[in-house]
């Protein structure tokens, strides 16, 4: 459902950087901000002469806690992009920060905005003319598109199968209340407080324990294991150390998935990558010799993501394709290194075999592609291809923000259970929470509850 | 021979509950209204159960008579009982329903047809609808006749080729032993009509004094009726009882070892029958585990011994229906006097009505209740009111009445077959109402009556007495919140009424928010009580005031809903041709055509991406034209 609102983004470049910026507009702009924004002045924002900077910090009221340290700016409408109050809130870069900022917003009345969203409204309000519409209509719908294309990915985990185990409870119970109204005279299970109580207290535990997952950034406290293979000579320890070398790692020997492996942590863009580096075996050993192939195989399936190397200067051997078909299923990136040799492989033929999976060419020695291959594993991340074993990742705010909607709902559901009032009365706030949790997998159907009534329970005429 | 019989504003073709309302309400409007039946026996005929009302459609029933129309007066005359379903749940889901005597029903109702002004009845069976320029001119009976007409409504029911299927037996024949339409049909298809078969059935009728009833739990009315008309202010009359029973194991045997030849399993019948009223076979191949199914005895009438058996349709064979029967507690000796039936009939897919129930691209012509895809009488009235409505009203040129989903019943009903269009046949249900909790079956009339005024569709004195009620309900908030009383004063009542006692003085709207204070109970403490307060004022109060919480919460979604509905679409907009939409979008919004943004993010297969990418383009046609 299309809606209004006031709405939050951040409005630079996602990872680590030396500030971040938020954006909100709408008409509860300078309320939602004054409500988590003090100084040593103890300074109203509401009182905020527009355009200029405020330096405070962002304290999260419940916790009575400092955030982060800010400068704030308050833009007044109908003099901004949007037409809208905005205000912009600049704070230290990094994910954990701006994410923390970006929750208390949405906590205290604001929503995540939509793909182009602040465009759009530029656009209705009248700020952007006729002539650039065109390319305003490409921004909503293609941002829109990737950025739907990317919430569906990352909701093939472990996070959708949950709240989809959710939604499934709360249609349950929603069936169950509806049936029993519409069908007043039918002989079925009678819906009862107690049922009812025991599956939201169920629910409520449930979504309490995902939105802490998203307190501590599972995916950036756990980080993504990741595994770099490749037979002797094509540049593991190369890679390693270009990717070292960059982002300062905190090299620590943790025990890891085999005896004979490393695990190095580096930081990509702000995302924490676990290596567990096979160069552990020595060089001039086959990996799978030497640990075997079930190993092999387990380490790979501890992985999160897989580095696997090819030597662009040597044609396939049998290791390559021992290897080629243990990471069939997995998730991986293929680095083709040594391009500055003459090139003995047929890349057709490998496309072939390791279907669907991106390629990047590199020559490690001339230091060309290392970029590349940050960029690919932290798209991969982002678009919810690699994402770590456990029950990771609310990564989105959006999400979150949606969740504590369904949590709230489920709350105030309990309380109308309490008191002890009539189905109908319940059924509201579960309803609510219903269709927040909807809004994460986009697939609250009205259709659906009816659906489950006609095939749970035996009633008409 | 064709001749030309008659010209007339409105030609209404079928008398059913649809065909009534629409042209009842046609006439009543002024214009000089025709309807046509294949049968003048079959007025209003319950071709199936027999009662009125029932959750969401008892809604339906008092929306229909709060705007003018004739079904909520017409069972008020006829009922042999009256219930109040849900009274345990919240007062948004109490719904009204009705026994009915059928053939006092039709009889009623013929009568109020046939003294209408303004209104002509006819048997005559359409087969052709004239058509000039995508405009209807008139329509052409089987007997040549021609009644030019500047409007018509479709309200033909379950008539267009319809067939029955009873067992490995099946023929052509409407509802109820009546003719079928057998040329109507094709002739829509020809005019660009959509049809398809939707399929349902009724149960047996059974022989009362066939029936052991000493075995089975006697269902009375409730000891007060409240009436389903807000004209009427109170009902006196002896109600009939229903009964209850319920098979048992042998007619589970019976059906699993005769499935095969019911018509259903057999894969006889095309159509598609609705989830909601499954045939006794259905229940038992689909609800295995279940070892027994409850059944009613419902009668037809007062002067007849036709008991309804609800809860057993069926398209088993004639005699595999009598051995079913015989292994139900109490009808160990029961003769059939109907046979359950399954029919199969045509129907247009809803997508192609616009939300006045006018047919796209077929200037002037309507279509209501079952041809629209629905089920149950009270849908369909529902369906002939509005159609009958928007047919008066496009002939004086005014804006259609199209009720949105926060107003009524009714607007959810036809937003519902309109926007998203109908896989089986459609049943209101109260859960299909976002907003149930303001439309209430008690306040319809605040909701509806002064639309119907304006249309000319509500009497004087129905219109004056929503006033008075809406009125009174206004000053009685202000003088409860203004009212205050003294611990000395009011904590006798409150120790009768086990409430919890006042320290300090509170206002007589604060008592009545807990649960267990009512009107009735703080009399002693309102001394001031106007006398004059109508039952119904008392009601609104009660409700109002201890519900507040979850109806201003309702009215806050209410008024986002509103915003969407108001931002319009205007016509004419070439879907094909916005570049950010995506292929499907644009394929639904070309063949719905919504009239709003919030019309169109309810069609399946719009997303909130599209509406964003539809908000721009608007924005910018707007911004053209401005130039």
């Amino acid at each position: 459902m299309f809606k209004e609102g006031t709405i939050a983004a951040i409005a630079t470049a996602q990872g680590e950087a030396g500030i971040g910026i938020i954006r909100i507009s709408g008409e509860n702009s300078l309320i939602i901000v004054d409500k988590i924004f003090t100084n040593e002045k103890k300074m109203r924002l509401v009182k905020a002469t527009p355009r200029k900077m405020y330096y405070g910090n962002i304290v999260d009221p419940e916790q009575d806690k400092v955030v982060d340290e800010v400068l704030v700016v308050y833009m007044k409408a109908p003099f901004t992009y949007t037409k809208e109050d905005i205000i912009e809130i600049n704070c230290h870069g990094g994910i954990v920060s701006i994410r923390r900022i970006l929750e208390l917003l949405f906590r205290y009345g604001a929503r995540a905005a939509e793909p182009g969203e602040f465009t759009k409204r530029a656009f209705l309000n009248g700020r952007i003319d006729l002539s650039q519409a065109e390319a305003v209509m490409d921004l909503v719908s293609a941002k829109t598109d990737k950025g739907f294309d990317v919430a569906m990915n990352q909701l093939e985990g472990s996070l959708s199968i949950k709240v989809k185990k959710m939604i499934e409870e709360v249609v349950e119970m929603l069936a169950h209340i509806e049936v029993s109204i519409d069908f007043a005279e039918e002989d079925i299970d009678k819906v009862t407080l107690k049922l009812l109580e025991d599956k939201c207290t169920k629910v409520e535990g449930e979504l309490l324990d995902l939105i802490k997952t998203a307190e501590t950034g599972k995916i950036i406290r756990e980080g993504i294991k990741t595994v770099i293979v490749g037979r002797p000579n094509v540049g593991k320890s190369s890679l390693m150390n270009a990717l070292l070398k960059e982002y300062r790692a905190i090299v620590t020997e943790v025990a890891g998935t085999t005896r004979d492996a490393i695990e190095e942590q580096l930081n990509i863009k702000g995302f924490l990558l676990k290596i567990v580096d096979t160069a552990g075996i020595r060089e001039t050993e086959n990996i799978i010799e030497k640990i075997g192939i079930e190993r092999t195989k387990e380490l790979f399936n501890k992985a999160d993501l897989i580095l696997f190397m090819i030597d662009a200067s040597e044609s396939l051997t049998k290791e390559d394709m021992q290897i080629i078909e243990l990471i069939k299923n997995r998730k991986a990136l293929v680095i083709i290194n040594k391009t500055d040799l003459e090139n003995k492989i047929d890349l057709f033929s490998i496309k072939d075999l390791i279907a669907e999976k991106k390629i990047v060419k590199t020559s490690l020695k001339e230091g060309r592609g290392v970029d590349k291959i940050e960029e690919y594993i932290v798209n991969m991340i982002y678009e919810g291809e690699v994402k770590t074993k456990e029950n990771l990742l609310l990564t989105n705010a959006r999400h979150k923000n949606a969740l504590e909607c369904a949590l709230a709902s489920i709350k105030d559901a309990l309380e109308s259970i309490s008191s002890e009032m009539a189905l109908d009365f319940i059924e509201i706030d579960i309803r609510i929470a219903w269709e927040c949790l909807g809004e994460v997998t986009g697939e609250t159907v009205r259709e659906d509850i009816i659906d489950q009534i006609f095939s749970n329970f035996c009633v008409g005429k | 021979m064709k001749f030309l019989a008659g010209e007339y504003d409105i030609v209404v073709i079928g008398a059913g509950h649809a065909g009534c309302e629409a042209a009842l309400a046609g006439a009543k409007m002024g214009f000089k209204t025709l309807v046509l039946s294949i049968s003048l026996d079959a007025i209003a005929m319950m071709a199936c159960n027999p009662s009125i009302g029932g959750t969401g459609k008892g809604h339906l029933v008092r929306e229909i008579d709060a705007l003018g129309g004739e079904m909520g007066l017409n069972i008020d005359k006829t009922l042999i009982q009256s219930k109040m379903l849900n009274k345990t749940k919240g007062p948004a889901v109490h719904s009204l329903r009705a026994q009915a005597d059928k053939t006092k029903y039709h009889i009623e109702m013929k009568k109020t047809i046939e003294n209408q002004a303004n209104l002509d009845l006819f048997q005559g069976e359409v087969v052709e609808i004239l058509v000039e320029k995508n405009t209807v001119k008139g329509v052409v009976t089987r007997t040549g006749a021609i009644y030019e007409a500047k409007t018509i409504i479709l309200a033909t029911g379950v008539y267009l080729k319809s067939k029955i299927f009873i067992g490995e037996v099946n023929f052509d024949s409407g509802p109820n032993g009546t003719f079928p339409s057998n040329f109507l049909s094709d002739n829509l298809k020809k005019l660009g009509c959509n049809l398809r078969r939707f399929k349902t059935g009724t149960p047996a009728r059974i022989d009362k004094n066939s029936i052991d009833f000493s075995k089975m739990e006697v269902q009375q009315g409730d000891k007060e009726i409240f009436p389903f008309s807000f004209l009427n202010e109170e009902i006196d009359i002896d109600q009939s009882p229903c009964w209850l029973t319920r098979t048992t194991a042998e007619t589970k045997k019976i059906i699993e070892k005769n499935i095969g030849r019911s018509a259903l399993y057999r894969g006889d019948t095309e159509g598609v029958g609705p989830r909601y009223c499954p045939s006794i076979e259905d229940k038992v191949v689909r609800f295995a585990d279940k070892e027994t199914h409850q059944l009613f005895i419902e009668p037809e009438g007062l002067n007849t011994n036709e008991m309804y058996l609800q809860g057993m349709s069926s398209s088993l064979p004639e005699e595999v229906q009598l051995n079913m029967m015989r292994s139900v507690i109490g009808l160990e000796k029961v003769k059939i006097m109907r046979p359950a039936y399954a029919i199969e009939y045509d129907c247009i897919d809803p997508l192609q009505l616009k939300p006045s129930l006018e047919i796209k691209n077929i200037e002037g012509l309507f279509s209501a209740g079952q041809f629209n895809g629905s089920s149950g009488y009270e849908e369909a009235a529902a369906q002939g009111l509005i159609a009958g409505i928007n047919a008066g009203l496009k002939i004086r040129g005014k804006e259609p009445l199209i009720l949105d989903r926060s107003e009524a019943y009714i607007g959810v009903l036809i937003d519902d077959l309109v926007t998203k269009g109908t896989n089986e046949p459609y049943r209101m249900m109260t859960s299909r109402a976002e907003y149930r909790l303001v439309l209430r079956q008690d306040n319809a009339d605040l909701r509806l009556t002064g639309k119907g005024k304006e249309i000319g569709l509500v009497s004087d004195k129905k219109f004056e007495r929503t006033k008075t009620k809406e009125i009174q309900t206004k000053e009685e908030m202000e003088r409860l919140k203004r009212t205050t009383v003294s611990p000395e004063r009011a904590n006798d009542s409150l120790k009768k009424a086990v409430s919890s006692l006042l320290k300090g003085g509170t206002t007589l709207y604060e008592l009545l928010k807990r649960p267990e204070i009512n009107y009735e109970n703080i009399r002693e403490i309102d001394t001031a009580r106007p006398k004059e307060l109508l039952r119904d004022t008392i009601k609104q109060c009660e409700i109002t005031i201890k519900y507040e919480g979850y109806i201003q919460k309702q009215l806050r979604q209410i008024k986002q809903f509103k915003k969407m509905e108001n931002n319009k679409i205007p016509e004419g907009i070439e879907y094909s041709k916005i570049a950010g939409l995506r292929i499907e979008a644009r394929q639904k919004l070309e063949e719905i055509r919504p009239l709003s943004i919030g019309q169109a993010s309810r069609i399946s297969g719009v997303s909130p991406a599209d509406i964003s990418v539809l908000l721009v383009y608007l924005e910018q046609r707007r911004r053209k034209k401005e130039v």
